[in-house]
């Protein structure tokens, strides 16, 4: 990867991450309008970016609870939109050492842009790039949250302002510099196809992960 | 109010679980390389998979609405590497203009 020759630091983490965080920003005030609206109340959003930190799981689980949804529905589905994370962890896994409770720490920073940035290529990982990004999402999605529950009435739906779109072209942006090989422009359109294929039939989340099964093709030489 | 801080507590706690399986069990420990040549497919194939759903996906249904067009903005922005501010900018722009005039 370009610039992976030299050593990349924390710091080129946080300055990666910055435009992105503008996006994750607005996404975590949209968490925080939908959540209070939906009568969450105004502590437990926030306490919820703090401690799940994964926003499609969040916005998964408000809305099965704000529908009248039971406990164990709004479990099972912010489980299986996060089911992501087990392949995605064990990726990192060789490049995050220490001991466990420092493993368990920066494991939670591993979001989908954190972890796609933090990535080298060939399937290897910085876990300082990681720890500066991650950190720097944080951030924006737990201040976001807090300002969408606190003004949120003044705010109104950032989704009106194209937001939902922001976020496709957000990790287009961070799928292109994967596509270095045949291979893994193979992988990227075996994974659309199956997550597209599975959208109608099977529960939100599983169509991602079932197409981490695209690395597959890594089997043939 | 209860079940919201159960449903909090739980989901909180079962993410963080998913998240630290793989650095607990397997932290600072290489990977066999058959399975290190597949996980470095990874990340082209679950980023693709979020951008095809988060740009057809309403709900379990695919839909074709003014996102594409924002997408597709963006995807030229991606294209002509232009910075990536810039990129969900644009895409955010299209849609809404989209959204606003259709």
């Amino acid at each position: 990867m370009a610039a992976g020759a030299e050593e990349r630091g924390h710091r080129h983490g946080v300055r990666a991450t910055l435009p992105l965080s503008i996006a994750v920003l607005g996404f975590g005030v949209s968490f925080g309008v939908l959540a209070r609206a939906a009568g969450m109340g105004g502590v437990a959003p926030i306490v919820m970016s703090g401690t799940t930190f994964a926003g499609s799981a969040q916005f998964a689980a408000t809305s099965v609870v704000s529908a009248g949804g039971t406990v164990a529905t709004a479990v099972v589905a912010a489980v299986l939109l996060n089911a992501r994370y087990a392949p995605i962890g064990v990726s990192v896994a060789p490049y995050l050492t220490g001991p466990w409770w420092s493993r368990f720490l920066h494991a939670q920073l591993v979001v989908d842009e954190s972890w796609a940035i933090s990535a080298e290529g060939d399937g290897r990982y910085n876990p300082r790039v990681l720890l500066g990004a991650g950190l720097t999402l944080y951030a924006a999605w737990v201040g976001g949250t807090t300002l969408g529950v606190l003004f949120g009435n003044v705010i109104g739906d950032p989704n009106r302002l194209g937001l939902d779109a922001a976020f496709p072209a957000l990790f287009l942006g961070l799928l292109a510099p994967q596509l270095t090989s045949t291979r893994s422009k193979q992988a990227a359109a075996l994974g659309a196809l199956i997550a597209l294929v599975l959208t109608p039939i099977a529960p939100p989340g599983v169509p991602i992960v079932a197409a981490s099964a695209a690395c597959l093709l890594g089997w043939r030489r | 109010m209860t079940d919201t801080w159960l449903v909090v507590g739980l989901v909180g706690g079962a993410t963080m679980l998913i998240k630290a399986i793989g650095p607990i069990l397997l932290g600072g420990r290489a990977l066999p390389p058959g399975v290190s040549r597949l996980i470095g497919l990874l990340a082209p194939a679950l980023l693709a998979a979020l951008v095809a759903i988060s740009t057809f996906g309403y709900g379990s249904s695919l839909v074709i609405d003014e996102r594409v067009l924002g997408v597709a903005a963006g995807g030229i922005a991606v294209w002509r590497k232009a910075p990536i501010l810039l990129v969900v900018v644009i895409a955010a722009c299209v849609t809404a203009v989209a959204r606003a005039l259709l």
